[in-house]
């Protein structure tokens, strides 16, 4: 007979199968077997957070700068409902995470014990699936099946609640065997048919744009390469998501920047003017579309996607190529190389008006911004943390915020896997956790968050996490004092009534970097900003770096509520002919 | 400004609005139902009814038939999102005038009469299969099965002939003919 392992054993002997490295996790008594069994499977590394919360993000940022899944191990009760905003904020941007957590005994379920909550019945909406295992013979089966769950298709969350008395309970363990059947949830089984009639679109087009999301990261590192060989082969404009930013080189000439509520002229005019749209691995959201029936209305829409669920879901479409966003432009190009040499020349003559058109909306240099060399612009900070940071690899985290649009528009990414933010959920909080994950990923690489002062109050606890495992990441603090977005949106939409934007009793953060172990600098002065940025950057430590910007700063181009993409506020100078309509505010 | 604006999508125009019944083959296991009930509620979907039970003891299949609601893109992610759930095998989806399939329904019907008005109550209810359940002097329990719309007018009917409860199940589907759903 083979030997018997415990419950707890067996979590352990399925992560080290799924060659996991790193737990983000915070221990609890539902989960104490478990932690017991730590100490004896010395490939697992567990790093311990400082909230839930906190594990979540770590293990999101871990996932999305690695393209590994992220495990999160919690206990029962506040420690699974502590999880849910990170689980919500992965399903909405489709992170693989494994997040396992301890449940009280199977014969205690349902009495309201100490620490119980319905741990599956909270998660169910926010993940892809999860599981409440009552029955130590299908605990491997069922580990292995939430890493398949989790990593398969469009990635995401799933969960795992183990009850106390299964940790204990013993069964056999039987080697996972690689390669079995999928479980049928997997689409990418798109047609010859459908890839000539994009190649067809594609050699009709006189005004094509491509619009790329978070699904060509999500592909792989590889999807970005194709993309990059596809769009120049194509020579069309390319234009790209927040959650997208990086497949394709930030300071190409063929890149038109972001598009969406805060994208550039260029990008949301191209898109409202174009005549074929190419979304690939992108899903027509609200911030990215503004008003439906104004959305691009002149083109035809091609969508690639891996999750049929997507297709004609906002925007109907004409041509929908369900698969992996990796494979289909694969196919594309193989068939634009066999049918059409010289395709690339007919192609740049066909569009050459185009580019000139775009080459128009480029001139009104949208991202500007009146600098100052009294106070220090936000759009400057970021600006010259790019000058600063890009000749050696850099990993952005952001929270959420104007300083999250300000890092989008002005630091460039030119490769997949170094921008993690918060796009569909928008949890503020998100940066500094997910520094942590990035960090543990990439131990020699530069790691920044670029935060907002209340954002980065939300988790600042994790700055302890940071210390303790000697993780040198970089807080870079946009300080402004508000809640900048807020403000803005009461100053342009609610007459200026800061209600509760304004936080008056804000910490320093110099001794607050202090307190925790770490370093602290502050910057005032435009003519400091440089050196100081050159002090955090050389530090070999985690630093908070409390930048002081003009507190009245907003965040342009925006495209207002209510309006299509081609009636976007620019700046300052702008602002009085786009005001926004009275029944438009109590829509945003 | 007439209409009111906003950077979400706002339903301007309504869509015209179709029952589809949905046939769902699922893993019977704890928690599936919830599963695809949350899924509706989550997302605004709608249920007119729904019934649910095992249907293959051996390979653990439960079929859920849900009758809904919604414009043609609402009905269209419906689908897509259900087959999106791990426990779902797979989900078929008919048009309620779908000629091709039959739906039915079944009804109780507690009469509490005089025995005139209760003959009264079964001559009514010949049409669907009436059958007497339990019968005593002064009442009786019948069974029907029919369309859904047929049981709302007879339960409208029976009502002043003494009709004091009824109970029902949601509407069940099967398509005609020797082909089966693949």
């Amino acid at each position: 007979m083979s030997k018997l392992y415990t419950g707890a054993e067996i979590v352990f002997k399925c992560l080290e199968d799924q060659e996991v490295e790193y737990i983000f996790g915070y221990p609890g008594g539902a989960v104490l077997p478990i932690y017991d069994e730590l100490k004896n499977h010395s490939s697992i590394k567990h790093i311990l957070v400082r909230h839930e919360q906190g594990a979540g993000h770590a293990a999101e940022g871990y996932a999305r700068s690695s393209g590994k899944p992220g495990v999160v191990l919690v206990t029962s009760g506040p420690g699974a409902t502590n999880v849910v905003t990170a689980l919500t904020d992965a399903y909405m941007d489709s992170v693989p995470l494994v997040c396992i957590s301890g449940q009280v005994p199977t014969h205690l379920i349902g009495t309201d014990a100490f620490q119980e909550c319905d741990t599956t019945g909270i998660t169910r909406p926010c993940t892809k699936h999860n599981w409440l295992v009552k029955d130590i013979k299908e605990l491997p089966k069922v580990i292995h099946e939430a890493f398949k769950v989790a990593k398969t298709g469009r990635p995401g969350p799933v969960l795992i609640d183990i009850p106390k008395d299964i940790q204990f309970a013993k069964t056999n363990y039987t080697k996972l065997k690689k390669e079995k059947k999928l479980n049928g949830k997997i689409h990418n089984k798109f047609s010859d048919n459908e890839i000539n009639e994009l190649i067809d679109l594609i050699l009709k087009a006189k005004k094509p744009v491509v619009y790329t999301g978070g699904g060509v990261i999500n592909s792989g590192p590889q999807a970005s390469e194709t993309l990059k060989e596809f769009v120049r082969l194509i020579g069309f404009p390319i234009t790209s998501t927040l959650q997208g930013l990086g497949a394709f080189p930030g300071d190409d000439n063929q890149f038109i920047g972001m598009l969406g509520m805060h994208g550039t002229y260029e990008a949301n005019n191209a898109m409202h003017d174009c005549d074929l749209l190419i979304n690939i691995g992108a899903r027509f959201d609200d911030r990215i579309t503004g008003k439906i029936d104004e959305f691009s209305p002149k083109s035809k829409k091609v969508h690639i996607d891996i999750d049929p669920s997507s297709i004609n879901k906002i925007i109907k479409v004409d041509l929908a190529i369900v698969g992996d966003v990796n494979e289909v432009v694969k196919s594309a190009i193989k068939k634009i190389n066999k049918k059409q040499n010289g395709l690339k020349d007919s192609n740049k003559q066909r569009i050459s008006k185009w580019w000139e058109q775009i080459q128009k909306w480029r001139t009104k240099d949208s991202l500007g911004f009146i600098n100052s060399d009294k106070d220090i612009k936000p759009q400057h900070a970021v600006k010259r943390l790019y000058e600063l940071t890009k000749n050696q690899d850099t990993f952005i985290t952001t929270e959420v915020g104007q300083h999250q649009m300000w890092a989008a528009q002005h630091y460039k990414f030119n490769k997949p896997n170094r921008w993690m933010t918060s796009g569909g959920l928008g949890t503020m909080g998100y940066g500094l956790p997910a520094a942590v994950g990035v960090q543990i990923a990439h131990p020699d690489k530069l790691v920044i968050d670029i935060a907002g002062e209340a954002s980065v109050l939300m988790t600042m606890q994790e700055m302890s996490t940071a210390v303790q495992y000697n993780l040198p990441i970089k807080i870079f603090i946009l300080n402004n004092q508000y809640m900048g977005m807020v403000r803005q949106w009461q100053e342009l939409l609610h007459e200026k009534n800061y209600s509760e934007s304004y936080t008056e009793a804000l910490p320093d953060f110099v001794k607050l970097a202090e307190a925790y172990g770490c370093k602290g600098i502050k910057a005032n002065n435009p003519n400091e900003l440089d050196d100081k940025i050159k002090e955090m950057i050389d530090y070999n430590g985690p630093v908070i770096f409390d930048c002081h910007v003009d507190p009245n700063e907003n965040c342009f181009p925006m495209i207002p509520s209510g309006k299509p993409h081609n009636q976007m506020i620019l700046g300052p100078n702008d602002k009085e002919e786009n005001k926004i309509s009275g029944k438009g505010k109590t829509l945003v | 400004m007439s209409s009111p604006k906003s950077a979400y999508s706002i339903p301007t125009k309504k869509g015209k609005l179709d029952t589809h019944i949905f046939v769902v083959w699922v893993d019977n296991e704890s928690g599936v139902l919830a599963r695809v009930v949350g899924l509706f509620s989550g997302r605004g979907y709608n249920i007119e009814s729904l019934a649910v039970a095992e249907v293959d003891a051996t390979k653990n299949i439960s079929r859920i038939t849900i009758v809904t609601t919604g414009t043609p893109q609402v009905i269209d992610q419906i689908k897509l999102q259900l087959k999106k759930l791990v426990p779902v095998h797979k989900v078929a989806d008919f048009k309620r005038e779908d000629k091709k399939v039959i739906f039915k329904e079944m009804a109780l019907f507690k009469i509490v009469a005089q025995k005139k008005k209760i003959e009264k109550c079964l001559k009514e209810c010949k049409k669907f299969n009436p059958v007497i359940l339990d019968k005593t002097s002064k009442s009786i329990v019948v069974q029907i099965t029919a369309l859904r719309r047929e049981i709302d007018k007879m339960s409208k009917k029976l009502k002043p002939y003494g009709l004091t409860s009824t109970s029902r199940t949601g509407a069940i589907a099967m398509t005609r003919g020797a082909e089966t759903f693949k």
